[in-house]
């Protein structure tokens, strides 16, 4: 469907497609056999101007916002979903630098991240603070000029291969919520150091690590916005970064169908093609409506978002639950189609089935963020 | 000029199918000649109502065509040794040499060139005009194509044929421009016309999807650029007998602006593929590096060699000098085992001219076995293992 | 360094099908693309700029639509394009083409008040695969060049050292500036289109250059100034006697060895 893009947007979709189909499709395969970080593609994103998609012109950067960056990235993970991964992450990473940051703080690191020469992730899981986000421990302490962190943060994507590191502490304990913070760690600094990377099921192309903070000593001006405002930066930069999620499972449906219908059309068995067998025409029809409907859907909300409404947690969460829910269905369908073969290595489907799990996890559980819908329709009503 | 007879014209789109080129098409019920068109005539054969013809430009003649005569062969040197590809173009050139009644001649360009003008003769060379100088010890185009055009110039043959390798590829569309010559590349058939004595060039075009023929109706000499394996050397007679004319040519011709610093052999087997009277080539279908290791032991025990199509080459499972393809080697072996090749039009113009072709590819569908003269569909990966198994059972009895 | 790459605007001839029944090309959905091994040249060339500063001119000879692929190479970072187009170089062979494309850069060189350093092309056109226009051109404009280079070693204003790939392995040339080199895939990764590159693209003047703002002699273009000419076209001829095996795979094996006993 014409989803009627302007010029610039389709310029946008355009590239990130040349990305996929020129950079990730080759060796999609053997970086997800090898556990290995796709260094040279991120830098083919940079050379492209992507990473500069949602930083505002006067840091060098293009001043669009979350539909662009949904569009890089539904083109991105139509190629791989660890390598668009990647690169959602380091927009997750420096977005708390975007929305609190002090300007000082701004020039400092967003004409960097336009470039891509630097990447950025975001630090706020713990072993013990995943859903419960507010249950992290890791905590800092000024001591004259300088802020003292103390934790360790868990899973962090793009940990280790990123030199920006925005991370939540709490900076009063015994207020909670309301007394965390956010702070810019960068590679180099010292008491900060990383922990093994992690063998996943899926999204093997994404650097997965634990981030070991023991007394990092960072300068007191690497605070990002006021004391105490941290869960606030939080929750708009998980508001923000949703639509982009939700698009890495719009990607993802669409390379699953790309594969799913082709194979059924020149699959013979019975003497026909087994595109023409009911059964599987209504799985590849009920493939494609989910898929066109949690593309409107997506597109929708990041086009809400990038209004500035008043109230975007229901739109932010409810895109991210239906595409990433569509995705999982649609590449499990996808290797059900290609049967046997989908089994295989050989056949990519595989690859995007254990890749879409993730996206029913990560930024959020679905489960989460059906407490947040329901919660706002709670709100709406009363 | 290609001319539409708007009379005569009734858009029936004829033409428009048939032309290789997109450059004629119809137009509000009336044919328009487009830019491409390259006179090739096929449309005025099949249009049915004979409103098309070609008028002459009133080209004009570059050359007193009388005044050229004579086939000659730039005959390869490197490192110490002449090309094969120069016999071949001996074999052919005699043939030529033959229909047209003259004789045929070698350049060959070199240091030290010892006694290798003899094998030129005895491959079929009349003459063999040698310049031996230090200073064409390396190849560097300006000194040889300088050389050889200022031979051709004094001599004024009438064709001249060169094997279409690195080198040859480099030096003769120089020369040839310079001449004001025409030069067909990369030719697969050459012959002579009867009614006019011209020659025929022949070679695929649009990656291979079709041939195309060609002519050099005024200029001279026409220029030929043949792969090598395209064409078959005469049995070596050394009884021949030929005449070496030495040749010096003028300092200002044998200076250069190039500097060769050093040359580097391929480090991969010695063999080169142009060579192997049997192939075993792999493609997409090895899926990884790995799969080369069957590959080559299907080579190994057919005393073959190991070629591969573009798409492993891209894929860095094994260097470019084992492409085969439009642009990649040409070859010609006795038996090209395709294994895992899809057989796309820009591979097969590299090798369809092998005896014999046996393609083994999972997809019935593949291109591959429209040529093959053997074709086994199956999984390369469980096909190759037996087969050697076989093989080796049948030498054992 | 101020650098000048030829680009050709080509059918996809791997989507070009030839149809056996009526001996003609399918064309229809065939897309014009930038010559694959311009691409590379472009890239090269970009390259060298971001090293040495300078410019990068991207020159094509080709009907008013291929101003597209010029746009591309802006889109990768040519900085701008000259198109040379007219009808009169319609059928253009190799002369002719290398001949037109030589005036054209003369022209610009007098205009600019000095030469290019460096011209670059890619090895060969993927739908004449002649590999002639780049020596062609270098002949013209009294060039020292090298073809088939897979890599630039080292560069300088003034010189250039690099790696001539042979059929046996490659030679390491040293030639001075200016010169032209024709190059093969070997030598870079091309990079994509930057979303900058495509805004500058698309604003961008393509410059459209006659025979008559070359000065070009109209003995020497198109048709007429085309020392070859083609005679015929026809199909490829199709091989003889196919045989697909059948049965088991042991069964197939064993046939298929059967056939090939005298290469034994």
């Amino acid at each position: 469907m014409d989803y009627f893009l302007s010029e610039e947007q389709q310029m946008i979709v355009d590239i990130a497609r040349q990305i996929t189909d020129e950079k990730i499709i080759p060796v999609r395969a053997e970086l997800d056999e090898k556990n290995e970080f796709a260094t040279s593609i991120m830098q083919d994103i940079a050379k492209a101007d992507l990473f500069g998609l949602f930083v505002p012109e006067e840091y060098g950067g293009f001043g669009g916002g979350c539909f662009e960056i949904a569009l890089a990235l539904e083109q991105l993970a139509r190629g791989c979903v660890g390598v668009a991964t990647s690169y959602a992450a380091s927009a997750l990473g420096i977005f708390p630098v975007l929305f609190s940051g002090s300007k000082e703080m701004k020039e400092k690191y967003l004409p960097d991240i336009a470039t891509g020469s630097r990447w950025a992730a975001f630090g706020l899981t713990e072993a013990g603070a995943g859903s419960d986000a507010g249950g992290i421990k890791t905590t800092a302490v000024l001591d004259g000029d300088e802020w003292v962190l103390n934790g360790t943060k868990q899973w962090i994507t793009n940990g280790g291969e990123s030199q920006i590191y925005t991370i939540v502490a709490l900076t009063d304990p015994t207020k909670g919520a309301r007394g965390a913070s956010i702070f810019v760690v960068e590679d180099g600094d010292p008491g900060f150091s990383y922990g093994k990377k992690e063998d996943k099921m899926g999204i093997r192309s994404s650097a997965t690590r634990e981030l070991i903070l023991k007394d990092c000593r960072i300068p007191a001006d690497r605070i990002v916005g006021r004391k105490g405002t941290g869960f606030i930066t939080v929750m708009k930069t998980l508001d923000v970064s949703r639509p982009g999620i939700a698009s890495l499972g719009l990607g993802l449906g669409q390379a699953a169908l790309d594969e799913a219908v082709p194979y059924a059309k020149q699959r013979i068995q019975f003497g026909k093609p087994i595109i023409s067998f009911q059964a599987v025409q209504h799985m590849l029809a009920d493939m494609a409506m989910q898929l066109e409907a949690a593309r409107a859907l997506v597109y929708a909300a990041a086009k809400h978002i990038d209004a500035h409404p008043k109230k975007m947690s229901k739109a932010s969460s409810m895109c991210k639950v239906f595409a990433t829910d569509m995705a999982m269905k649609v590449t499990t369908d996808a290797v059900q189609v290609l049967g046997g073969y989908g089994y295989m290595k050989e056949y990519p489907v595989e690859k995007m089935m254990r890749d879409a799990k993730i996206l029913q996890i990560y930024e959020g559980t679905n489960q989460i963020q059906r407490n947040v819908i329901g919660q706002e329709l709670n709100k709406e009503y009363s | 000029m290609l001319i539409v007879d708007v009379e005569k014209c009734i858009g029936c789109g004829v033409c428009e199918e048939t032309c290789a080129f997109g450059a004629i098409t119809v137009e509000d019920g009336l044919a328009v000649v487009g830019d491409g068109c390259t006179l090739c005539g096929s449309c005025v054969d099949n249009c049915e109502v004979e409103a098309l013809h070609i008028e002459d430009d009133g080209r004009i003649a570059r050359v007193d065509k009388d005044e050229w005569s004579g086939i000659w062969v730039y005959a390869e040197w490197r490192g110490g040794e002449v090309a094969p590809v120069s016999y071949e173009l001996l074999g052919i050139g005699s043939r030529l040499a033959e229909q047209r009644g003259v004789e045929l001649s070698a350049v060959l360009m070199g240091a030290d060139l010892g006694d290798l003008p003899e094998s030129l003769i005895a491959a079929g060379a009349d003459v063999v005009y040698e310049i031996d100088d230090p200073a064409l010890a390396p190849f560097r185009e300006d000194v040889y194509g300088a050389v050889l055009e200022d031979l051709i110039r004094t001599h004024r043959p009438e064709v001249v044929l060169a094997g279409a390798t690195a080198m040859g590829r480099s030096v003769i569309p120089q020369v040839a421009t310079s001449l004001g010559a025409g030069l067909t590349a990369d030719c697969t058939g050459l012959e002579i016309r009867r009614q006019d004595g011209a020659l025929l060039q022949t070679r695929p075009a649009f990656g291979g999807n079709i041939m195309a023929t060609i002519e050099c109706p005024d200029s001279r000499p026409q220029m030929a650029t043949v792969r090598p394996r395209v064409m078959k050397a005469l049995e070596p007679d050394a009884e021949r007998s030929g005449r070496r004319i030495a040749v010096k040519p003028q300092v200002e011709l044998l200076r250069s602006r190039v500097e060769v610093l050093e040359s580097v052999m391929g480090e991969e087997e010695q063999v080169n593929i142009h060579e192997a009277d049997i192939l075993v080539a792999g493609g997409r279908g090895l899926e990884d590096e790995k799969g080369f290791e069957l590959i080559r032991e299907l080579a190994a025990e057919l005393g073959g060699a190991v070629s591969a199509s573009r798409a492993a080459v891209d894929a860095g499972w094994i260097s470019y000098p084992h492409q085969v393809g439009q642009t990649g080697k040409t070859v010609c072996p006795k038996l090209y085992i395709a294994c895992g090749i899809s057989g796309a039009v820009q591979h097969a113009v590299g090798m369809q001219s092998s005896e014999t072709i046996v393609a083994i590819n999972r997809d019935r569908q593949a291109p591959i076995f429209d040529i093959a003269t053997y074709g086994l569909v199956g999984d390369l990966f469980e096909v190759i293992p037996l087969l050697i198994k076989k093989i080796r059972e049948r030498r054992g009895q | 360094m101020n650098i000048l790459v030829c680009i050709k605007q080509v059918p996809d001839t791997k989507d070009v099908r030839l149809d056996p029944e009526t001996n003609t090309l399918a064309r229809s959905g065939v897309e014009s693309i930038m010559n694959p091994f311009d691409r590379h040249a472009l890239e090269e060339g970009v390259r060298l700029r971001e090293e040495h500063g300078g410019r990068v001119t991207a020159l094509s000879m080709g009907p008013p639509q291929a101003e597209e692929v010029l746009r591309e190479a802006i889109s990768c970072g040519a900085d701008d394009g000259v198109l040379v187009s007219d009808r009169a170089f319609a059928g253009a062979d190799t002369w002719a083409t290398s001949y037109t494309l030589a005036r054209t850069i003369e022209t610009i060189e007098a205009e600019n008040g000095e030469k290019f350093h460096l011209v670059l092309c890619g090895k060969q056109a993927i739908d004449g695969d002649t590999a002639q226009v780049g020596p062609g051109v270098a002949g013209r404009l009294n060039l020292p060049y090298v073809t088939c280079v897979q890599k630039i070693r080292q560069s300088t204003d003034s010189s250039l050292q690099v790696e001539r790939m042979m059929d046996d392995g490659y030679d390491v040339v040293a030639l001075p500036l200016p010169a032209l080199l024709t190059v093969v895939k070997d030598i870079n990764e091309p990079r994509v289109p930057s979303l900058k590159g495509k805004m500058r693209a698309r604003k961008a003047d393509i410059r459209v250059m006659s025979a008559a703002d070359v000065q070009a002699d109209s003995a020497c273009i198109g048709l007429a100034g085309s020392p070859t000419r083609v005679v015929d076209v026809f199909a490829p001829q199709p091989r003889g006697e196919r045989t697909i095996f059948a049965g088991t795979l042991e069964e197939q094996v064993e046939q298929l060895v059967e056939r090939l006993e005298s290469y034994l």
